[in-house]
């Protein structure tokens, strides 16, 4: 047992001594009888650690992993290639971390590769001002949602009920002990219903919230959506899959006022979950406003260019009590790894991932609407994600494609009862015609 | 420590300057030394309503983030836009970089405003 906590006998005792104790239980003696613990803890025993790795390694082996299957499962998380050289970079140590890059003196490493994140998400975005990074794309929406309530100062928002469905829970959840109210406004072809959209909307609301593409896979006329946002003097927040922003107009150009989302796309792995990375970008106007930390160039004494966390006047750790946000932290290796990922694939080759998405989702489609077993959903553009309905249960189909070795879709119905059978498909550049082929050939049998 | 004779303070170190029923609103020289260097001013908006002692400007230095409350009871009529793009005139000339007017509510609070000589013996 000292393996891991040095804490002997010999330890005990000299601990008890100095505190004047002669015992455990003595220490103890102010805490009742009836809650004290009088048997072992119903734990098992310690193991070898050969024993430890080989149990492991069982129940590893029962998920099933991207290396043995094909994926057509997205839902807000994405099997896109990841270099190899991005392992490399962000494993050096210098970056593989825990410590947080207050101090520019000795960090300036870490705050120039969070800086050029930042550049990189400001690009894609098309808005001025980008932070270090939150959580994910769900907490990113969120934060936006109550900086908008605070630049506002209104106290209502209006969110699509084709968003992320998770994003829309971890926003009410947050929104319940802030005195938000949320509203969802339906959809009418897989788009957000623009007359319903103009009848909620009113002078309480602070932001209408949106996702292009959206949870269906299908593309918004984020422009028109912005215009009703505007004329009622409410903010605009888009999430967005950023490699679609590759090929879409940005969120900036369109007239958002905040783009967020998940950059889990960009260079990260699936890794069941997380951690991911939430991004978020503003106007000028509502740069003070923004949650978590900003880096900033700046120069030093001798006129060299160095970096800084800035505007932190407003940060937590000094402002507490009048902080919008209580996100103390930021996903710096997961930025760094989005940064990496896109500094590598440049302008042009993001494009390429982006375009092959595209072909490759709409030729899936195509295929499987042909079999006859499927049929569309909706009838609006989609990027690398859509719903078809299909003729099958959704999940039995999931679980015959299993044993092919395939992932497959999402089950609409889990969320939105209404598209019962509806089944939300991925397809990434990652995907051969090969795959594709055998999925559909499987899906229809 | 420059002071002006003819403005009210607070001893919250904000100035007062009284023309008619509006008031101008801005800090003390002493109160913008010891903030140091003023990078933004956040400001009320015009037609606000404040509450003498609300918090109603946010002065953001390199060192810190600092309140400033409404030394009177009233309605935003103006703000100082200039300071938007130029807070450095906080430091520069603390008593012409008003932040806001109001016009008062209450014009009997301006009793309760301090004299220049009164301020000064709070600040020694």
């Amino acid at each position: 047992m000292t393996r891991y906590i040095g804490n002997t006998n010999n330890d005990q005792e000299q601990m008890l001594k100095e505190m004047g104790y002669d015992s455990i239980e003595s220490l103890f003696k102010s805490v009742p009888q009836s809650v004290m613990l009088k048997t072992n803890l119903d734990i098992p025993e310690a193991v070898s650690e050969m024993e430890l790795v080989e149990k492991m390694k069982l129940l590893a082996n029962k998920n099933c992993n991207l290396d043995d299957y094909t994926c057509f499962l997205g839902a807000g998380a994405y099997d896109h290639y990841i270099p190899a050289v991005i392992d490399h970079l962000i494993s050096r140590q210098e970056f593989y971390t825990a410590y947080t890059p207050y101090q520019p003196e000795i960090s300036q490493g870490t705050l120039q590769a969070i800086f050029e994140y930042q550049t990189l998400i400001s690009e894609l975005t098309g808005l001025p001002v980008a932070n270090a990074s939150l959580y994910d794309g769900a907490t990113a929406l969120t934060e936006a949602a109550i900086m908008a309530c605070e630049a506002t100062k209104r106290s209502e928002v209006i969110i699509a009920s084709n968003a992320h469905p998770e994003s829309i829970k971890v926003l009410k959840t947050y929104a319940q002990f802030r005195d938000i109210t949320v509203t969802a406004v339906g959809y009418k072809d897989g788009q957000i219903d623009l007359d319903d959209l103009k009848n909620k909307i009113n002078e309480n609301t602070a932001a209408v919230i949106i996702q292009s593409p959206n949870f269906f896979g299908i593309i918004e006329n984020i422009k028109d959506i912005a215009d009703i946002a505007h004329e009622n003097k409410s903010l605009l927040i888009a999430s967005a899959d950023p490699i679609s922003l590759a090929l879409l107009k940005s969120p900036g150009e369109l007239g958002a006022d905040i783009a967020v989302g998940d950059g889990q796309s960009l260079g990260n792995p699936l890794s069941f979950g997380g951690p991911y990375l939430g991004f978020i970008a503003v106007t000028k106007k509502l740069m003070r406003k923004l949650p978590g930390r900003i880096v900033g160039e700046t120069v030093d004494k001798d006129g060299n260019r160095g970096f800084v966390l800035t505007l932190q006047t407003r940060e937590q750790h000094i402002r507490r009590e009048k902080a919008t946000s209580n996100i103390c932290s930021n996903q710096s290796l997961n930025a760094l790894t989005a940064a990496i990922y896109l500094t590598l694939m440049g302008k042009e080759g993001l494009k390429e991932v982006a375009n092959l998405c595209v072909q490759k989702a709409h030729y899936t489609y195509n295929e499987l609407i042909g079999t006859g077993k499927f049929s569309s959903v909706f009838s609006k553009p989609f990027f690398k994600e859509f719903t078809v309905k299909s003729e099958k249960d959704v999940a039995s189909l999931n679980k015959d494609l299993l044993k092919y070795n395939i992932i497959g879709g999402y089950e609409l119905a889990k969320d939105y009862p209404e598209l019962k059978d509806g089944w939300l498909l991925a397809v990434t550049e990652k995907r051969t015609k090969s795959e594709i082929d055998n999925f559909i050939r499987k899906a229809a049998e | 420590m420059k002071l002006l004779k003819e403005l009210k303070y607070v001893e919250s170190h904000e100035w007062v300057k009284v023309e008619g029923s509006k008031a101008y609103i801005g800090i003390t020289d002493y109160a913008q030394d010891h903030l140091g260097e003023v990078v933004y001013a956040e400001l009320p908006e015009v037609g606000a309503t404040v509450e003498k002692g609300d918090q109603f400007v946010v002065l953001e230095s390199v060192k810190a983030a600092s309140d400033v409350y409404a030394p009177l009871s009233g309605t935003i009529v103006e703000v100082n836009e200039e300071l938007a793009d130029s807070p450095e005139k906080i430091n520069e000339s603390p008593y012409d970089a008003w932040f806001a007017v109001i016009e008062m509510s209450n014009p009997d609070e301006t009793q309760s405003l301090l004299t220049s000589e009164d301020y000064e013996k709070i600040c020694e």
